[in-house]
């Protein structure tokens, strides 16, 4: 076995690519389901941010433009199921679930012209003074803008949530929308806003696959991160810390493992393999033994005005 | 027979009438009916895209006289049974399962509908309505293996294999073989990503590699993805898979491996439609066209280029087998003595790595 042949500084600048867009669409979903709305529907919203993400950059030649219309188109997209299950009063299961399907149908359409097309991609930024840091500066501070945009949302989702009385009002309609109501709040508003955030976060997601971490418009091409960004919603218990902890836990142990097979380790691959998947369900154990789930008390609960 | 057997032996035979009558009325109708189970979407641009190829050219070549229908990113293993029950129902009269992973499903589902033909893409159980094919890629490994041994400069060779099952093995054991002969010093590093298709978990590995001082990347999944992540470290050299993606071509994508499905699909609607299908067992290489090797491209020195041609010549000529003893195994033992190929049964079966490769084979 020889680990010297991997570089620490490259594996973690790999983890941090890594961990952005299952990061992204988590802080989003999370926004949602602190508001009371289970939204299912983040895979199908991520896919269609990573096609429009990826049109837009390759007809515009930018990149930024091509995270914006990700952003707004997948926006967009979650508000069909906001307007089904807010004020039509659909099953947000069903509908969430309708949603992903729709997206991976929509972004194979809009995707068709777009295979094995290049697009631009985000240029490092090269930051003075921490860039130069030894070690540490390659490591940590030589990035693409959406890593540390990533990171700034988590900062400004917790301290909104924590500390501002909008934070208050999302979290009160999340845990009990009748009272919230009760109080004045609209609770369909800002829920609809929640999750207009949530659409946009995993359009970002998305758009970040496909301009950067893989980066080409392949169908499909998910494969899966919106359901990883669901489940670790629920390994932070709802808190955007944890989230954070969550998504660069998940996203490290994934390229720790390739990069072990690729240096030799005498490890069976197996466990390797599965050894992102295995630390979920075992942190998801411990957090259910110790009985503080953390969901908030309205998730999933359709709310009209009349009752 | 106590019962309850009897009565689920009737239920059976009931049900197992009824189907075979709802096949053999669909066999007589104007149109043979032809199903594709496939394991990505058509949009990968490689292994299910070759194949998805491969069913318009038989929508092209019989006209009216078809209906094909197909069913995208079906995965392996229980539910792929209910996504070919589903097309048997439907009235198909043959079906092309085109993953390995089918092939215990294809079986199960062959038996309930004995009047429909099945056909397995590279397994090796075969039953009287159960037909296998499969393209001997490991013949076109051979070249990718010597092109990758003259041009890497690390010596390192990194692998993106998908999951431990003979063909993937054969193509590892392949490409290290004339690796090695082509640089001595040479040295392969294997991922398993256990995946067929996953994009963001190629880029991922094929980074991996990369980082870890491998400058040739070779894969066996199905997206283009690895192409772009060595496009993007710059110096890398890549072949395509299954499909040409030469949108990747000259760099990093230097060759390819390119499965030709076309002619097969069609020979095989024919035979339905001509009642003279049989279970038969088809394994083609370069010789037949079934495996293409695509343009190599200028970034490959000309001597290179051109021993790399010499060897495919020989190869479809039937001169040269890839594996062509003396070959030990990875304990040391002795597999092929000198000057003796390798029979097809071992190919078929090949769960060891070949003395040279390091690391383990999962299991």
């Amino acid at each position: 076995m020889d680990l010297t042949s991997i570089n620490p500084i490259l594996l973690v600048a790999s983890i941090m690519i890594s961990a952005t867009p299952i990061l992204l669409a988590a802080i989003g979903e999370m926004v949602v389901e602190k508001a009371g709305v289970l939204n299912l529907g983040v895979e199908g919203m991520m896919i269609t941010g990573a096609v429009v993400g990826f049109a837009t950059a390759v007809s515009t030649g930018s990149p930024a433009l091509g995270f914006a219309a990700a952003a707004l188109a997948s926006a967009v997209l979650s508000l069909s199921f906001g307007v089904l299950t807010q004020i039509l009063m659909s099953n947000q299961v069903a509908t969430g679930l309708g949603l992903t399907l729709v997206g991976l149908g929509l972004s194979a359409l809009i995707g068709k012209p777009y295979e094995g097309m290049k697009s631009p991609t985000l240029p490092k930024l090269d930051i003075p003074v921490l860039g130069d840091i030894p070690l540490l500066g390659r490591m940590l501070f030589s990035h693409d803008a959406m890593v540390y945009l990533s990171l700034l949302l988590v900062l400004a989702v917790w301290a909104t949530l924590k500390y501002t009385r909008a934070g208050l009002i999302l979290r009160a309609v999340g845990e009990s929308h009748d009272a919230a109501h009760a109080l004045g709040y609209k609770v369909i508003r800002i829920r609809m806003t929640a999750i207009f955030f949530g659409g946009a976060c995993a359009g970002l997601g998305g758009a970040y696959l496909s301009l950067v971490r893989v980066p080409q418009w392949t169908e499909g091409m998910t494969a899966g991160a919106g359901w990883i960004a669901l489940a670790i919603v629920v390994f932070a218990s709802w808190r955007a810390e944890r989230v954070l902890i969550g998504a660069y836990l998940f996203g490290g142990v994934t390229v720790l493992q390739l990069n072990l097979q690729a240096a030799g380790a005498k490890v069976p691959v197996e466990i390797l393999s599965m050894s992102p998947y295995l630390i979920t369900i075992l942190v998801l154990v411990v957090i259910s033994a110790r009985g503080a789930h953390g969901a908030p008390a309205s998730l999933g609960r359709p709310f009209h005005a009349s009752s | 027979m106590n019962r309850r057997t009897l009565l689920s032996t009737a239920a059976a035979t009931l049900v197992g009438t009824t189907l075979a009558t709802g096949a053999f009325a669909a066999a007589h109708g104007d149109k043979v009916k032809v199903g594709f189970i496939f394991v990505g979407p058509i949009g990968d641009g490689g292994w299910t895209y070759e194949h998805n190829k491969g069913r318009l050219a038989v929508e092209e070549a019989f006209g009216d006289k078809v209906e094909t229908v197909y069913q995208e990113s079906v995965p392996e293993g229980a539910d792929a049974e209910r996504a070919i029950t589903q097309m048997a129902l439907s009235g198909a009269n043959l079906i092309f399962t085109t993953s390995f992973g089918y092939m215990d499903p294809t079986i199960n589902v062959a038996a309930k509908f004995p009047d429909v033909k099945f056909e397995h893409a590279t397994g090796f159980k075969r039953s009287d309505n159960v037909g296998v094919y499969s393209a001997r890629f490991y013949e076109g490994r051979a070249i990718q293996g010597h092109i990758a041994g003259k041009m890497t400069k690390s010596n390192k060779i990194g692998y993106i294999a998908s999951f431990p099952i003979p063909e993937v093995i054969r193509g590892i054991n392949s490409a290290y073989i004339h690796a090695k002969k082509a640089n001595p010093d040479v040295e392969f590093s294997v991922i398993w990503a256990y995946t067929w298709f996953d994009p963001a978990k190629e880029s991922d590995a094929a980074r991996a590699l990369i980082e870890n001082g491998a400058d040739v990347i070779l894969q066996h999944t199905d997206s283009t993805a690895p192409q772009a992540a060595a496009q993007e470290k710059g110096n890398v050299i890549t072949f395509g898979q299954a499909s040409d993606m030469a949108e990747y071509a000259p760099m990093p994508r230097v060759s390819s491996i390119i499965d030709n499905w076309s002619p097969y699909y069609i020979e095989r609607v024919q035979a339905v439609m001509d009642g003279t299908w049989e279970s038969d067992d088809t394994w083609d290489g370069i010789g037949s066209g079934m495996v293409g090797i695509g343009e190599i491209s200028d970034a490959v020195p000309a001597d290179v280029k051109a021993e790399a041609l010499e060897l495919k010549d020989r190869i479809a000529a039937g001169d040269y087998h890839p594996f062509t003893g003396p070959l030990n195994k990875q304990d040391g033992s002795v597999w092929l003595a000198e000057g003796e190929t390798a029979p097809d049964g071992d190919l078929l079966g090949m769960n060891f790595y070949v003395e040279g490769l390091t690391g383990d084979i999962p299991n």
